[in-house]
């Protein structure tokens, strides 16, 4: 008896009992003369019979899950020979692991004994023993829900605000995973940070101008104690960023002015999708096409002209950076040019502007609150993506502002610290989490900033 | 178009009434438009005198503000539509090769509808004009000519320590005079209006009605109005049009109180419209 037959059952008698209830509340229109009588809609009366069936079902199933585990585990307490519990916490776990192992499979590494074989057994007696009492509870519990409720519909009972207080809660209670999950993620990055700045101090690592996140593995091991300056990754990630909205910003906005002010219906057709595609590429195509293409290509042309370009450069992970950024900037600003109001062009041209002329003093103006918010949206991502850096950038950490050379991110650096053969307790792998809560915040601030400006504009056309 | 339209389109012949005044600022003759394959004007002829207000009535959709916008090509805008017939601007052809929009523009000034003040500071919804073309050397002239507009359009009173506000934050009222003062700023020689009271209440009514009666001065005006008490009050000549096809000319006084055309007779006395 499977979780989802249990699920799948009670959702039919949820909607047998929506059914009924409509249809009891049809009769009873019918006899006292017509829908109108009645105090909510049939409708109403047959969802409120079938929430009260499925959601009484739906949080037993729930809260049974939830305490099924600890309970079963602790009732197999009494199988474990009294030899591994003298031994301790860990040798407990590991004994039930294999007997959950045996229980699920059959088989596990070693060869199992009498004791654990039993054990296995007794568990999966355990499980469906619960399968089965859950699946009785919830199914009298639902129907005992539909019955009470299904008894109550009169016509005066007042369904309505009652579905419309339950939908009201659903919608309230899918916000809330939403926040919560992020409450979620910024926690757990901060209490891994403060693990990190119990080893490393947040002055160092806010002020330090130099990174080598190596950390001896052994004590006597040769190299490095470890630095961790973070101002060469922002450095780095501030560089890139800004080579990227120099690009981003004058073509995206220029495209969006085209296509919203000068572009016919059918150009405008045809070129907004085909712009809408950039953002579409994977940025891992981006990525090579940055390390494979654009990066050689300003070496050589550096070269001809006579400066060193390193292989890795800024200038080329930006660049292709900025490409792929186009179509935040292009498109939301063609949203807002195109909500500008006609009457303000108009206005410009009645008074004998040029359609240029309006453009730039009217119609540019009046959007610019909502061009600047989405360049910020924009920024948040340039400062957020990965993969061209990885692949174009290197992974130097050279405090530098000149673009002709390698330079890494706060994001590759994450993606280094935590990739490959890692422990979770040392300096090195810590420093991911303070660099994630760092970044966090300022593209938290970035967005924010940008919320606050795209309001303002709101405000504006009201 | 139903039988009755019909019937009403058939018995439009010909204009009623004298179209052509001595010494016209604008002359019209034989204008048709067209919205893609859709005729909206057929064959108006119509005359704009200087110092004098000319009002257009006539029920919704009979082609009185495309006619009006015909004044200073701001149909242009429209990729469908397509005018055809003689227009000229103090005997200069308004569809001449050599004419441009743009000055044309500043020549017929428009105030629409509804208010549409600029996302600017006041002082700056009126010196837009005079900048882009041109119009003043430096700070001093401007604000001559941004001051010299906000009075003659009776609003400097009213704004004249908080010309830095945003021209949105003005009543509906004072955001129409606005605009009348941006209009006037670049000293046009004609000014066109389409329905400008009809977003405002009674008393601010009454303001721009005032003013439309002192700008007559020294402008040309031509005014589409829904509301044929305006007409009455503000206009010396007033055109009748009915299904794109202008009815009746005559002075305002002979149209209110005499009309010839009996459709002009029923829509004056309220019988449709």
């Amino acid at each position: 008896m499977s979780t989802t037959t249990i699920l799948l059952v009670a959702l039919s008698l949820a909607f047998v009992s929506f059914v009924m209830g409509r249809q009891k509340a049809y009769s009873i229109a019918r006899s006292s003369g017509g829908v109108s009588k009645l105090h909510s809609l049939p409708g109403h009366y047959g969802l409120m019979v079938g929430l009260w069936c499925a959601l009484p079902a739906l949080a037993i199933i729930i809260g049974w899950k939830l305490f099924e585990g600890p309970i079963v585990s602790s009732m197999l307490d009494s199988s474990i020979p009294q030899a591994v519990h003298d031994l301790g916490e860990k040798p407990v776990d590991l004994y039930k692991n294999e007997i959950n192992n045996l229980a699920a499979s059959g088989n596990i590494a070693a060869e199992p004994d009498a004791a654990k074989q039993q054990a296995a057994t007794r568990l999966n007696t355990l499980r469906s023993y619960s399968a089965v009492a859950l699946f009785l509870l919830s199914i009298a519990v639902a129907i005992i829900g539909a019955a009470l409720a299904y008894r109550k519909i009169k016509s005066n009972t007042r369904a309505r605000p009652i579905v419309e207080r339950i939908i009201e809660f659903f919608l309230l209670a899918s916000a809330s995973i939403a926040i919560l999950t992020t409450v979620g993620i910024v926690f757990s990055v901060l209490f891994e940070a403060l693990r990190f700045f119990s080893q490393v101090s947040v002055i160092e690592f806010v002020t330090g101008t130099k990174w080598s996140p190596q950390t001896a593995i052994r004590v006597d091991q040769a190299g490095s104690s470890g630095s961790f300056g973070a101002i060469p990754l922002f450095l780095g990630t501030l560089l890139i960023s800004a080579i990227a909205m120099l690009v981003a910003v004058p073509f995206g906005l220029m495209s969006a002015i085209y296509l919203a002010e000068y572009a016919s219906p059918r150009t405008r057709a045809i070129v907004k999708p085909l712009l809408e595609i950039l953002a579409g590429i994977p940025t891992v195509v981006y990525g090579f096409f940055a390390a494979l293409t654009v990066a050689p290509l300003i070496r050589n042309l550096g070269e001809h002209i006579g400066l060193s370009v390193s292989s890795e450069s800024a200038l080329a992970a930006g660049t292709v950076m900025g490409i792929m950024i186009i179509p935040f900037v292009s498109s939301l600003s063609d949203d807002v040019i195109t909500a500008v109001p006609q009457a303000m062009r108009d206005g410009s041209s009645g008074l004998g502007a040029t359609k240029s002329e309006t453009v730039r003093k009217v119609v540019f103006p009046a959007a610019l609150p909502g061009i600047v918010g989405g360049v910020l949206l924009a920024a948040s991502r340039a400062i957020g993506e990965t993969m061209i850096v990885v692949m174009a950038a290197g992974l130097a950490a050279n405090l530098t502002i000149n673009p002709l050379e390698a330079v890494t991110t706060v994001t590759v650096q994450i993606v280094t610290l935590l990739t490959g053969d890692q422990e979770f307790d040392s300096a090195k792998t810590l420093a991911a989490f303070a660099l994630g809560l760092l970044l966090f915040i300022t593209t938290l601030i970035l967005n924010v900033i940008a919320l606050r400006v795209v309001r303002k504009y709101r405000e504006q056309y009201d | 178009m139903n039988d009755t339209h019909q019937d009403a389109f058939d018995k439009i012949t010909g204009t009623v009434g004298d179209v052509t005044v001595d010494n016209p600022k604008m002359r019209l003759s034989n204008v048709d438009v067209f919205y893609g394959d859709k005729q909206a004007i057929f064959d108006v002829s119509l005359d704009i005198a200087n110092n004098e207000v000319i009002a257009m009535i006539g029920p919704s959709g009979c082609g009185k503000s495309t006619f009006l916008r015909c004044l200073n090509r701001m149909n242009d805008t429209i990729p469908s539509c397509r005018v055809t017939g003689q227009m000229s601007l103090d005997g200069e052809d308004l569809y001449g090769a050599d004419l441009d929009t743009v000055l044309l523009r500043a020549r017929v000034g428009m105030v629409f509808q509804k208010p549409n003040p600029f996302a600017k500071s006041i002082y700056d919804n009126v010196a837009y004009g005079p900048r882009i073309h041109g119009l003043a050397s430096n700070r001093a002239e401007l604000d001559e000519i941004v001051i010299g507009s906000l009075q003659k359009a009776g609003l400097y009173e009213e704004v004249q320590d908080r010309l830095d506000a945003p021209g949105t934050s003005l009543s509906g009222g004072q955001q129409q005079r606005l605009c009348i003062a941006r209009t006037i700023a670049v000293s046009p020689e004609v000014i066109l209006m389409d329905e400008p009271c009809s977003a405002l209440d009674p008393i601010a009514t009454a303001k721009i009605e005032e003013l439309i009666d002192e700008l007559r001065q020294n402008y040309a005006i031509a005014i589409v109005t829904h509301s044929m008490q305006q007409a009455a009050r503000v206009s010396q000549r007033t055109a009748y049009f009915h299904l794109g096809k202008l009815v009746e000319v005559g002075t305002t006084n002979q149209i209110f109180t005499n009309p010839s055309h009996e459709l002009t007779e029923n829509y004056i006395t309220g019988r449709f419209g």
